[in-house]
């Protein structure tokens, strides 16, 4: 790590001060709390879920959520009392990171990725998500630039409350679509 | 490549080490590891699918025992050593020690001759080719037939993008599967979605 900076900044390039920069998005900016907000304003603003459901790159744009260039694409997955969607990315680690935050070790780790597309029930039983039968699972492996992100239910004992309060509850994992709320 | 990353479906995993709502970063220096990387993308010293095909370029069981961040810092410095801003010598210099570096590149290739304009509702078949280079389609949809459900922008083509060949754009097509295709008999029931580049898919007979 030390060497690898080193090499660059011996060559004028200045890692030290990138580093700095980047490691403050990656841990004060790109964060879950971001989906979180889109999550809840989707929940009590119908047009803005129609237009996040059409084009989520520009929805989430709208709260001042930024992609990097070369996500051109953010697929919102809507899901509901039938259906649950689940996102993986099984050739490295992709995710809308500046948007659900950047991914936990399990979602890059071997197990998840080789097992959720083949084992999808299983796995989410596993980690806690009983599903019934008569609820249809969609796996979405993100194997090109085109991102995605889970919408979870609504909790019926949530409506009615304040946008800020709605966002509190939005997990990261219930974006990936490993949890219900 | 057929490579050790191309994990979907592969069997013999055991459970996934799941801790909910579990934190990204467990210590500074894989914040200051997934900062460098994204550093030199930035510079524009490599583009995502160069630095994805040489995590790939591990040799297997260097790439396994690796953590996550230990591989993100093995394509860089792949990369920094083959882009000629570092020697390998320099490196393990400054490192103190062996720093290994990922297998050499192989060849990259152009879109495919033929590309069809698909629409939602069609019939495909990915195609069944084995690629030496960069590729993004998972073994698992090899030879498999789906549905179009929507199209994306176009994007680089990844073969092409990963070795420095000339290549138009192309769109992807959002793919559904059904797992029943994908591993008759042998996988739990559920529809998966696969972002396929156009020049991995011809028209399903």
């Amino acid at each position: 790590m030390e060497a690898l900076q080193a090499a660059l900044e011996a060559r004028g390039l200045p890692a030290s001060a990138a580093v700095e920069e980047l490691g403050r998005l990656a841990q004060e900016q790109w964060i879950p709390q971001n989906g979180a907000r889109v999550v809840a304003r989707a929940w009590v603003d119908a047009a803005f879920r129609k237009r996040l459901l059409a084009n989520g790159r520009d929805a989430v744009a709208e709260l001042g959520i930024a992609m990097p260039k070369h996500h051109r694409h953010l697929v919102v997955l809507e899901n509901t009392p039938t259906v649950q969607n689940v996102i993986c990315c099984t050739q490295c680690s992709c995710t809308a990171f500046t948007v659900i935050g950047l991914p936990p070790d399990w979602y890059k780790d071997f197990e998840y990725r080789s097992r959720v597309v083949r084992e999808s029930r299983t796995v989410l039983k596993e980690m806690g998500l009983e599903l019934a039968p008569e609820v249809e699972i969609r796996v979405w492996d993100t194997t090109a630039d085109t991102r995605y992100m889970v919408l979870p239910v609504q909790p019926p004992s949530t409506v009615g409350w304040p946008e800020e309060r709605l966002a509190s509850i939005v997990t990261r994992d219930s974006m990936i679509g490993v949890e219900r709320l | 490549m057929d490579g050790i990353h191309d994990l979907g479906g592969k069997q013999g995993f055991g459970p996934v080490r799941y801790v909910r709502n579990a934190p990204a970063f467990h210590a500074s220096w894989e914040v200051r590891a997934n900062s460098l990387y994204a550093f030199a993308v930035r510079l524009g010293i490599f583009n995502m699918d160069e630095y994805r095909h040489a995590i790939e370029r591990m040799e297997p069981r260097h790439y396994l025992a690796a953590s996550y961040y230990e591989r993100s810092l093995t394509g860089l410095a792949t990369l920094l050593v083959e882009k000629g801003i570092a020697t390998h010598a320099e490196i393990e210099r400054l490192a103190g020690g062996r720093f290994p570096l990922a297998m050499p590149i192989g060849p990259g290739r152009g879109n495919a001759p033929a590309r069809t304009r698909f629409a939602p509702g069609d019939r495909v078949r990915v195609r069944d080719e084995h690629v030496p280079g960069h590729v993004r389609m998972p073994s698992y949809i090899r030879g498999r037939t789906g549905m179009v459900v929507s199209e994306s922008p176009a994007y680089p083509f990844p073969d092409a993008h990963a070795h420095g060949v000339a290549a138009e754009d192309e769109p992807t097509y959002d793919v559904r599967f059904r797992s029943e295709d994908l591993w008759p008999g042998s996988s739990d029931a559920a529809l998966v979605h696969v972002g396929v580049f156009q020049s991995y898919l011809e028209p399903a007979a």
